[in-house]
Parts: structure tokens; sequence; C-alpha cells
């Protein structure tokens, strides 16, 4: 079976987000960006399927700018097999909504027939959680979402599910989309043949028009600001003065 | 403008919390219907009907709406669903699960995690971890939005609402129940107890974390957790705080041996009081923290439960 892995270029989660002077968005411009952490989880669990024999082939896609090439790259270095670049914009401030992934990512699996898309339960840069449910509804698959053990079977998915009282496991038949949550895995790091030998995989260049998608943005952001800040407080000199605190606030 | 709002009901029971903060944040445009879908429907209506600024309260009783499965939803109610502007539900994994899926039926966005409604169509909501804000305006048909309950109270049980049952052909052939292992605690929920007690790969062990949950009991506290301390196996997944974990808003937040990593802090700095116990004075932490204090834990937190 194929599995397809879609891979996010991001701003680094180390890097602290700063909000434009002008309040158009968060500056982009000449900092740090990296494969989506969820994205790597996901790519690393396609990888795991495949080396237990249960895959033969994993497809990385990524959608935005020409640079997300460098994210494929990553993909390719890490594991995957081929990589497809939807180039849907030239403008690095421009995010591409989850309902256009959604769109553009179903276009690719009707194509491509994956048996499962393993996407990361959301980008951490605009925070949706979205684009695998879209999906899945876009294709009409069964969906596992924020899936901490992922066990596939004949034609079903076993999925162990992080919800908000603790876990769900859930069958869901095969095609399917599974969206991955922290605990997955431990993704690898590329090692550097790996990393010279992604240089000849393949990496097939498209645009959303190729696909017959067209992109219209739902969401207009009118204005992005800083949140409010908090100040520093006090640091206390014992454990009364800290009890005398925490008296102070409980049920206060 | 129609409104309706998903309550979330596990197994018969409702997330009281979750949903009336959601009917809350739904109602600064008008009065709600609540889609009450379940396999126990009549302690959630009862209690639903209640709620200030509930008009109607849609009954599904059917087995398949117990374990809040996404395709229950999207594949049985979307014709329901779609004669509204507006659809609600709480940012809980419920939500999050449900949702964007029902949005990818209809052709439309969803709007997660949104922390004000400011009109029928424009909306605040943290992106990047919360380190920016964003205002965005949809000019979808039907606006899909998933509520950050933790910047809403509860509305007051005031209402009396109507309650009428809905037939839907019921389908999902596309994925089944097979198990949950929840957490059971007489603690209060964490997304809305008054203090949370939260403790981080600091606290070194999944024994040493009683000194946590001993400190969080004495002060009637839910408990609460960094990434790293579930990911080392200290506390299930379901007490994490941050980005991608929960988001709380307590009265107070107590944070012990948590270094305060920009992916925490996006899930507990609305707290109106946060302490921090730390022996690392350069812990960021301390930046947003009220009261600080530079010590040991193992020797900080006992002694504090005892003199609480
Ligand atoms: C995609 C992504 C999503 C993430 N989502 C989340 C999230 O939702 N929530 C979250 O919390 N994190 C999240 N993280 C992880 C985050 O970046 C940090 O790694 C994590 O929060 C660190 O946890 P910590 O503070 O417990 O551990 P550390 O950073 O290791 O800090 C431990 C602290 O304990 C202190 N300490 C140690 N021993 C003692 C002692 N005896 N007494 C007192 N103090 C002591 C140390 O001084 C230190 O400050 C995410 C990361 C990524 C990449």
């Amino acid at each position: 079976m194929k599995i397809l892995v879609p891979v996010k270029r991001v701003l680094d989660y180390n890097v602290k987000a700063r909000v434009k002077a002008d309040g158009s968005g968060v500056d982009l411009a000449n900092v740090k960006m990296s494969m989506n952490p969820f994205d790597e989880i996901a790519l690393e669990e396609a990888i795991r399927i495949k080396e237990k024999g249960k895959a033969e082939e994993i497809i990385a896609v990524s959608i935005g700018i020409q640079q997300n090439q460098e994210t494929l790259r990553t993909a390719l270095a890490m594991g995957a097999d081929r990589a497809i670049l939807v180039v849907a914009t030239d403008d690095v401030h421009k995010d591409i909504e989850p309902l256009a992934v959604a769109n553009i990512l179903a276009a690719i699996a009707l194509k491509e027939g994956p048996s499962l898309i393993l996407c990361g339960k959301q980008a951490i840069d605009n925070d949706f959680n979205a684009t695998a449910q879209m999906l899945s509804a876009k294709l009409k698959w069964a969906q596992a979402t924020f899936a901490s053990e992922i066990d596939i079977k004949e034609d079903i998915v076993r999925v162990t599910r992080e919800v908000d009282g603790g876990l769900q496991t859930i069958d869901a038949k095969i095609p399917a989309v599974v969206s991955v949550d922290l605990r997955l895995n431990e993704p690898r790091y590329a090692s550097l043949p790996n990393i010279m030998k992604a240089k000849r995989k393949p990496l097939e260049e498209i645009n959303p028009a190729d696909l017959g998608v067209e992109i219209t943005q739902r969401l207009k952001v009118i204005k992005t600001k800083e949140p409010d800040s908090r100040e520093a407080g006090l640091i206390l000199e014992n454990i009364d003065q800290l009890v005398e605190k925490i008296q102070e606030n409980v049920g206060g | 403008m129609k409104i309706l709002v998903l309550a979330e009901i596990n197994n018969g029971e409702l997330a009281e919390d979750q949903t009336s903060k959601t009917v809350s944040a739904a109602a600064t445009l008008g009065k709600v219907d609540v889609l009450c879908a379940s396999n126990q429907c009549s302690d959630a209506s009862t209690n639903i009907a209640k709620m200030e600024n509930v008009e109607n309260v849609l009954v599904l009783e059917d087995e398949l709406f117990a374990q809040g499965l996404a395709e229950s939803y999207s594949e049985t109610l979307i014709d329901t669903i779609s004669s509204y502007t507006h659809v609600f539900a709480p940012s809980s994994s419920f939500g999050k699960n449900v949702l964007p899926r029902i949005g990818g039926m209809l052709d439309v966005m969803v709007i997660s995690d949104v922390s004000k409604v400011i009109s029928e169509d424009t909306f605040e909501r943290p992106v990047y971890a919360g380190n920016a804000i964003q205002t965005v305006q949809s000019i979808d048909k039907v606006k899909l939005i998933s509520v950050r309950t933790s910047n809403y109270s509860a509305v007051p049980l005031t209402g009396s609402a109507n309650i009428k049952k809905i037939d839907c052909k019921s389908n999902n052939t596309l994925t089944t129940f097979i198990e949950n292992k929840m957490q059971t605690s007489d603690r209060p929920e964490l997304t809305s107890a008054k203090v949370v007690v939260s403790g981080g790969r600091g606290v070194g062990s999944k024994e040493n974390f009683e000194i946590i949950e001993g400190l969080a009991d004495k002060l009637g506290a839910a408990v609460g957790a960094s990434r790293a301390a579930v990911d080392s196996g200290f506390a299930p997944n379901d007490w994490q705080v941050g980005q991608t974990g929960k988001v709380v808003a307590p009265d107070l937040y107590v944070a012990v041996g948590i270094s305060g990593a920009i992916q925490h802090l996006a899930g507990m700095k609305d707290s109106k009081v946060i302490v921090a116990i730390n022996k690392d004075e350069e812990a960021p932490i301390f930046q947003v923290a009220d009261f600080g204090l530079v010590d040991d834990l193992f020797k900080a937190v006992p002694e504090i439960e005892k003199k609480v």
C-alpha cells in the first residue's frame, strides 16, 4: 500500500513569533523555518509502517511556496520515496487555509490512490487543527484524529486517540485519514548519507490549477496583534510568603 | 441568523462546563438552538434546556452518537446543520474532531479556537501558540466556530427552552468504537477548575508526582502537567496543558518544576494569578509568574502542603 504524508513548512518551534509592526501578520522574513513537528511524527510513523513491510511507498506532499522544496528534501532524507510540491503562492506570508489544502490533497489522493494519509494534528503556526478532518470529509473516507497508537490490520486501521478524558480506541476502515499526536513516536534525524541520497529522489513540482483546484481564501485576516503581555512579578524570599500568596488567591 | 450549538455529550453525560461556555459565546449573537445527540439524552437535554438564551433543544437519541465519532455527525446530520448560519462547538477534543469534518462536507472553513466573537462574521483567535491574536472575517455561507471556552463564563440556568425530538436516518459505516480508557478522578475538571497545580519534568518520576497531587488535593485543585512530564510517563495525556494540550485559565495556577516553554505558556498564561516554583532562577516561567519561589520543589512543595 501507499501512504501519503502532507508536510508543512512553518516557523521553527524554537523561534518566538513576532508580530509585524503594521499588524499585517507574523514576520516570516529571514527567520528559521522547519517542518511542522506534528508532520515529522506523521512521516516517522509512515516510515516505521514501511519498515515493518506493511507499505511499499511513501509520498510526501508540501503546499506553499517554492522554498517548501527544502522541507520535502528533509522528508526524502528521513525516508519518503518521492515528493510532490504544490506551488500555491509566491508569498511566504500567505498561509494556505486548511480547506484549500484539503481540496488539493484530495485531488492528489484521487490520482495516487494511497490507502492511508497520515497528517500532523495541527500546524504550529495557524493552530487550526482541521486539515485531516476536512480531507477525510472531501474523500468520504474514515477519519481518526489525535493518534497515539496506530495498528494496521488487513482492511482496517486501529487507532488509539488522545481525547480530553483519556484514551479512545476506534477502528477506521481503510482507506483512512489519520491525524497524529505528540506521543505516537519520536521522529528520527536524517543521516548524512540519506541527505545525499535524497537529492536524487524524485520531486515533482505542480500547481493547484494542474489539479483543477481553485484556491479562494475564506477567512480574511483583518489584523494581527500581540497578545496582552504579562509582567514578571515578585520573587519571594521564603516558603511562608508563598503560602500566604497561595492562600490569598485560592477561592478568590 | 440561525445559530446552532453542538452540545458535547460523552456516553450520555453532558460536558456541562464546555457546552455552557459555548452557548455563552454563541449567545453574543442571539438566541441559540442546541443539538443534543447521544445514546442517552434525557438528563443532558433537561440541563441544556435551563441554559439562558437557549430556545430549542434538538434531541437525537441514538447509540451512534455515544462516542463522539465524527462520521456519525457528518454523515447523518449534515442537512440539519446546514440549515443554520452559525454552528458553534467547544474547542475540546470532541469539537476539534467533529466540526472540521462538517466543514469539509459543506465546503466551508472552520474558525478554530475562537477567543472572542466580535460580530456575526468577525472573530478573534490566537495563532502561533498564542504569540499573536488574529482578527478574521469569514465570507462563508455557514460559519463553523469552535470556542476557546476558557475565555467565556458559563451561562446562568434561568432558561426554559423547548425540547424537540428530531429524527434522522443515522449512518456511520466508516468507523467503529472499540473502547475507552478514561481517567476517573474526584478532582475538579482541569479546564474548569478554579485552582490548578501542574508538574513538569523537574518532578522526576510518576511516584514523585504524588507530591504535586498532594498539594492539589489540599487546595481542592485540578492537576496539570507539561508535555515533558506526560511524555516521560509521569502523568496521563489528559493532564497536558499547552498549545497542543488543554487551555486553562484558573484563578490560581501553580507551576512546579516547569521551565515555561512557549508551548506550555500558550495553555495557561490567561490564568489570573500564576505561581512558579523552580530551582533555576533563570527559568522563563518567572517572566510570566506573579509570584515566584526559587527553591527545590522536593523541599518546598511538601512544606507548602503542610502550611496551606
Ligand atoms: C509541536 C510541539 C508542541 C508542544 N506542545 C506542548 C504543550 O502543549 N504543552 C507543554 O507543556 N509543552 C509542549 N511542548 C514542549 C515544550 O516545548 C517543552 O519542551 C516542555 O513544555 C518542557 O516541559 P518542562 O518545563 O516540564 O521541562 P523542562 O523544560 O525540562 O523544565 C524542567 C524544569 O524543572 C526545573 N527543575 C528541575 N528539578 C527541579 C527541582 N528539584 N526543583 C525545582 N525545579 C526543578 C528545571 O529548572 C526546569 O526549569 C511542545 C513542543 C512541540 C515541539
